[in-house]
């Protein structure tokens, strides 16, 4: 990896945790197309990869690329923020190889071993067959280590250097996505126990903290991007985090309505997670609010430049303001109370949601911060779209957004037949099934992911060629 | 000139932040304690006593379960051995399961952890649903113990030569493969006839879970609508 441009050792480290992003997205897609295809063509693969397998790597390498993008963007930006070198940059590198193997070793295993038998064995050295969070004990106590020597390093850089509102809301953020993945990893006979936990990790990640690291993220990008005023994006930021924690801390409540917890959750659920697109609404006018604005200023001078420094990365931010309101709002709004998720909960509806959910919050603004590395790593002032950005853009959003109305679709014929008229059965479960509505849907679910596919290849080709092009302004 | 405003001020917003998640998550940490001594399992003892828990205890597995209408809660509840005068369980009607209605607690503790333990290392939840969640490739097997598929007239039954339903559960387990079910077919987990018992026991245990009514009118309508 030749780093020309950088000079520092945080951002070099943020280049190869990028690196391992974007491959990890890629074999995300791969193992997504399998499932998906195996929805359509039900002997596909069959007792070689079964849906089970290339499901789990799909959600586990979603999971693990976007963690690997995150604390990716950390390193990236620490020293724009605090004004120094990451402190402890060499164990940062150390953990970064360990973690890295770690996650070869978990993929190979879930690949060629794929099933134990029924006893504690499996549960440490293959999977724990819990959804998101399969990674077998072993690695869970690698991430563990890793997670909190990533903490370590920006806990000690904040503090040695300037602490900007960006950096402290990441150091608070953070320490609370590390303690939390701790939540996850007991072994319990009791599955409402059990799930109880399990959404400790998951909702607690994706629903609050994950939510609160984006609207850092944003903060900076505004700030780098189109140069808004600190001042006003950090006061946004800690209105955010005030609306975010407030509403998606016991927002949990709708995870609690069916899993054998009391009923109260379902007043708790409703209320905190109704209340959980405001922020995302605060979120997406912020972005486009700041852009007017500072656009504006430019205008007023009289000049015609656009006041964005890095169009590709930018384009994905403003995507993010959107893809997160319109996924994680209002498709999690849609089945959120109770008397609609009693029929909802656990059908395809769950599953549009969180296909546009993580493409909305997560992987937009984190595709966004590697078009911001790739601008510094070329030493590139103004960094302008090619025709590849447009493809991979157009493609994967196409696709995303493609699969998330196939998959709604898909998903009303779910929750009225299955769930609403036949009561859940076995039966009920195979009529819907077999209704045109679902099995169109995942037929055109398939065609949009290889819609999405294709848009990621001309990423990958656009994230390692766009640095060379010439119409850039260096 | 005025004074500036409190509402434009970066360290009013920090604290506001801090005292909003602070109260929050300790809100969430007071009502996970209440849940967690709600939702903890039940024992023997207290099927003895006649005690309903949420999650009951393994030995639940000696007993007749249905899922049936409660009017005071006006949705569907897990009625465990008959039901008494109030419409909840008695815990008096037994029913065999693999052949005895008296296994002890330490043995059906045993059984559930085998089941448990299994359905996490055959990975049940990238396929199947438990408890509403998971993966939506195959039915929902939270009240899977009660689906009239599985059931004396059921077709899943009949399809496996068994005479009842734990022991036809247990042999489609073994081999899933080899049964034409649907043309989206469970593959062979090289599960064993003991990890079967304990998966089998699992899902008999997670039907008497008290799910709040979830999932809606189970089992209850057969037919109703003509789904192609």
């Amino acid at each position: 990896m030749a780093n020309s441009y950088l000079k520092s050792e945080s951002k070099k480290l943020a280049t190869w945790y990028f690196t391992v992003a974007a491959t990890l997205f890629g074999a995300q897609l791969l193992f997504g197309l399998v499932a998906a295809a195996q929805y359509v063509i039900p002997g596909f693969l069959f007792e070689i990869l079964d849906f089970s397998v290339a499901r789990m790597l799909h959600i586990n390498a979603l999971v693990v690329w976007m963690v690997f993008a995150m604390f990716g963007s950390v390193y990236w930006l620490l020293p724009d923020e605090t004004g120094i070198e990451t402190v402890g940059i060499n164990l940062g590198k150390l953990l970064f190889w360990i973690f890295t193997a770690a996650v070869t070793v978990v993929v190979l295993v879930y690949i060629f071993i794929q099933v134990g038998a029924a006893d504690e064995t499996s549960i440490w050295f293959i999977h724990e067959g819990r959804e998101y969070i399969e990674a077998p004990r072993w690695a869970d106590l690698g991430i563990t280590v890793v997670a909190l020597g990533f903490v370590a390093n920006l806990f000690m850089t904040g503090m040695k250097g300037n602490r900007s509102g960006i950096v402290t809301v990441l150091m608070a953020d953070m320490i609370a996505f590390a303690g939390l993945y701790l939540t996850g990893m007991f072994y319990t006979d009791n599955i409402t126990v059990d799930q109880f936990w399990w959404w400790w990790v998951i909702h607690l990640w994706v629903e609050a903290t994950w939510e609160v690291f984006v609207g850092a993220i944003a903060a900076y990008g505004l700030i780098t991007m189109i140069g808004a005023h600190r001042k006003v994006v950090e006061m946004w930021l800690w209105i955010e985090v005030t609306m975010l924690f407030g509403s998606g801390i016991l927002g949990m409540g709708h995870h609690y309505f069916w899993i054998g917890t009391p009923e109260y959750w379902w007043e708790i659920g409703a209320l905190f997670s109704a209340l959980e697109p405001l922020p995302l609404v605060a979120m997406f006018i912020h972005v486009l609010y700041d852009w007017g604005k500072m656009q504006g200023e430019e205008d007023a001078k009289g000049q015609e430049i656009s006041v964005i420094t890095n169009k590709p990365a930018f384009t994905w931010f403003v995507l993010n303001a959107f893809g997160n309101f319109l996924g994680a709002g209002i498709w999690g709004f849609f089945h959120t109370l109770p008397q609609v998720n009693l029929y909802t909960h656990g059908t395809q509806f769950t599953s549009a949601h969180g296909h546009l959910a993580f493409f909305g919050a997560y992987a937009t603004i984190l595709v966004g911060m590697m078009y911001i590395a790739v601008q510094g790593k070329n030493g590139i002032k103004v960094l302008n779209n090619t025709k590849s950005t447009i493809w991979a853009t157009s493609m994967i959003v196409g696709g995303v957004v493609g699969m998330t109305v196939a998959l709604t679709i898909a998903g009303y014929s779910d929750v009225i037949i299955s769930r609403a008229q036949m009561g859940a059965t076995w039966a009920g479960y195979f009529d819907a099934q077999a209704t045109t509505w679902l099995v169109q849907g995942m037929v055109w679910r398939l065609l949009m992911g290889v819609v999405t596919f294709v848009g990621f290849i001309f990423l990958a080709k656009d994230l390692l060629t766009i640095g060379k092009s010439a119409n850039h302004v260096r | 000139m005025a004074k500036k405003s409190v509402w434009s001020d970066n360290r009013f917003w920090q604290r506001t932040a801090a005292w909003i998640t602070g109260f929050a998550s300790v809100l969430l940490i007071w009502l996970t304690f209440d849940t967690s001594a709600q939702i903890s399992m039940g024992t023997d003892a207290d099927i003895q006593s006649g005690v309903t828990k949420r999650v009951p205890g393994p030995t639940v597995i000696n007993y007749k379960i249905a899922y049936e209408f409660n009017k005071k809660r006006q949705h569907e509840i897990p009625v465990i051995g008959g039901m008494n005068a109030e419409g909840t369980s008695a815990f008096q009607e037994k029913e065999k399961f693999f052949g005895r209605d008296d296994w002890s607690e330490a043995e059906a503790s045993e059984m559930l952890r085998l089941g448990k333990l299994g359905s996490q290392s055959k990975n049940c939840m990238n396929c199947h649903t438990l408890l509403g969640n998971g993966a939506y490739y195959a039915p929902d097997l939270t009240k899977a113990w009660l689906d009239p598929a599985w059931g004396p007239t059921g077709s899943m039954q009949a399809m496996t030569g068994k005479s009842t339903k734990e022991e036809a559960m247990a042999e489609f387990l073994q081999h899933p493969s080899q049964y034409p079910t649907h043309s989206r077919m469970m593959p062979n987990l090289g599960i064993t006839a003991e990890e079967a018992k304990g998966l089998v026991a699992f899902l008999k245990h997670m039907s008497s879970i008290d799910t709040n009514g979830f999932p809606r009118n189970f089992g209850k309508i057969q037919g109703a609508v003509n789904g192609k």
